[in-house]
């Protein structure tokens, strides 16, 4: 070989990738379960790389068999890539099953216990994060390998938060795209906030709250006054058929999500 | 300098043609010089309850099609000197009313009087669009309950967004809060909104609270506004209305049930 530039390089890529949130240790129902969501749409996986997240059970340390587990997704389509969260020992089981492990970054809230369902994928876009304007301190899942080896990308500047301080009357739409959105007056039923970062409202907030629009799932919503019609983080939303809660209506309150579960918690202090 | 104050609504009939011709004589009543126009085309109101309607010759259209003068459509009102009517087309339909027409007879209308008063139609079509694009001020007619206190928000949303004064980055329309047909005997007992919820959903100023009451429709239907009416509650609230309007400085009436013969006797509040 005369070529005087080297053979590979070792570079720091920021990707998106899928996450498999394991919510249970019984495999049987979490192939069954995989199976049936996969039938509905069978393309939907196509070889994508996908990372088992096991945070939910990490606690229970149960062993799981992994290596069946990633042979029966390589049939259903799904190419796992490696682990984030997990036990010691679930992880030492994913390295033999030739898995790579993924820093364990994201935070996640010891409150957290397991939901009813096997895993989440509410919709198609609730585990996925997409390729968005990246911002900084936002993008939690995103899974970047070897910070060491290379000096660290320039990364775009960060859209400057959204600050509204004038009523949001009904039929009235705001988007903070790629930014935060902080509204310091009131927001009225019918009005419709939508943020791709989070969404602060520093008043009485009676419309709809759209928050992580491109898919971020952390993003937050806090809230002034809780009188909400509809709230939504990463696709995930809720509505109040028989009214808010009793310890968060017209309360201060902290929205997030859980899993694929929309968590409302009072902000006491 | 003339202003131009717009009595709008949103929703149909909670009394923005009454409100435009008793809020209108108020002001000429105080000796200033005071046109009110009728900006329902095709579904002219304002002349009959002004009591002017076998005076109509011409009307809006003509004069913005250039086909009469301003004079010679304006009509004089039977009760008060300084009041002049335009009043609406009964035959053209809304898209004769464009804005160039319409700012070039304000424009002209300026030069004369002091206050402007449009008449807008319901709804949020061009008709209440063109009647709220000059305006300076606004007053919000909402009647107290919940479809009418949303379309109120609604109307004040495109206000803040859409007027002149918005799109050409002016200090913002001066809103006002006119609550009619107020009955504080179903407020207590909850059938309807109270100024305070009303006051809560919308912040703005209030303006002036006006009962319902019977009278009204007799002043309507004998062709002379309410605020003519003698020894009536509405006649004494929409004076206080101009007062406050003004500058004045009143105290809300007519918001507490009124005590009863043997209440008063007793002593109770």
């Amino acid at each position: 070989m005369t070529r005087e530039e080297p053979a590979f390089k070792i570079k720091t890529g920021n990707l998106s990738v899928l996450q498999l949130h394991i919510l249970t240790t019984d495999m049987v129902q979490l192939k069954q379960e995989l199976a049936q969501r996969l039938s509905q749409t069978p393309d939907f996986f196509a070889s994508t790389p996908i990372v088992l997240e096991l945070s939910a059970i990490a606690e229970s340390d149960a062993v799981l068999d992994i290596a069946e587990l990633v042979s029966f997704m390589l049939k259903q389509g799904m190419c796992a890539a490696g682990v984030v969260g997990g036990s010691v020992g679930q992880r030492e089981d994913a390295i033999q099953a030739g898995l790579g492990l993924f820093p364990d970054v994201v935070a996640r809230s010891p409150l957290r216990g397991a939901t009813e369902e096997a895993f989440s994928v509410t919709g198609i876009h609730a585990a996925v994060v997409p390729v968005q304007p990246d911002l900084p301190g936002l993008d939690v899942v995103s899974a970047s390998a070897d910070k060491e080896l290379v000096a660290p990308q320039i990364k775009p500047v960060p859209r400057p938060t959204m600050v509204i301080d004038k009523p949001v009357r009904t039929g009235q739409r705001i988007y903070a795209e790629g930014a935060n959105l902080v509204v310091l007056a009131i927001v009225n039923a019918g009005a419709e906030l939508i943020a791709d970062g989070d969404i602060h409202v520093y008043a009485p907030m009676r419309g709809k709250a759209i928050a992580g629009a491109q898919g971020n799932e952390a993003a937050c919503i806090f809230v002034h006054g809780m009188e909400a019609e509809l709230l939504s983080i990463a696709g995930c939303f809720k509505v109040f058929e028989d009214g808010i809660p009793e310890n968060v209506r017209a309360k201060p309150a902290r929205v997030h999500l859980e899993g694929s579960r929309l968590v409302i918690q009072p902000l006491n202090y | 300098m003339a202003k131009v104050i717009v009595v709008t609504s949103g929703k149909g009939g909670v009394g923005k043609t009454t409100t435009s011709a008793s809020f209108s004589s108020g002001l000429a009543m105080r000796g200033n010089k005071t046109v009110v126009i009728d900006f329902d085309v095709g579904l002219r109101n304002l002349d009959l309850i002004m009591g002017c309607e076998r005076r109509v010759v011409y009307d809006i259209i003509n004069v913005i099609n250039g086909e009469v003068s301003l004079k010679q459509a304006l009509i004089k009102d039977k009760n008060c000197d300084n009041l002049y009517i335009l009043p609406a087309s009964q035959t053209r339909d809304k898209d004769a009313l464009n804005l160039e027409g319409v700012e070039r007879i304000l424009d002209e209308l300026k030069e004369s009087f002091d206050f402007i008063v449009c008449d807008s139609p319901a709804g949020i079509e061009s008709g209440a669009f063109t009647a709220m694009y000059f305006a300076d001020e606004a007053l919000v007619v909402t009647n107290p309950e919940v479809s009418s206190v949303r379309d109120s928000d609604r109307i004040l949303g495109i206000l803040s967004a859409k007027s002149k004064r918005a799109v050409e980055g002016l200090e913002p329309v001066k809103e006002h809060l006119l609550v009619t047909r107020y009955d504080p005997k179903r407020v207590n007992s909850g059938a309807m909104l109270s100024v305070v919820d009303i006051q809560e959903i919308l912040r703005i100023p209030l303006l002036g609270v006006i009962p319902e009451s019977e009278s009204v429709l007799q002043a309507s239907n004998s062709g002379t506004p309410a605020i003519h009416l003698e020894k009536s509650d509405v006649a004494e609230a929409y004076r206080d209305v101009v007062g406050r309007f003004m500058g004045e400085d009143l105290p809300m009436r007519f918001i507490n049930e009124k005590a009863g013969f043997f209440k008063r006797l007793l002593g109770g509040n």
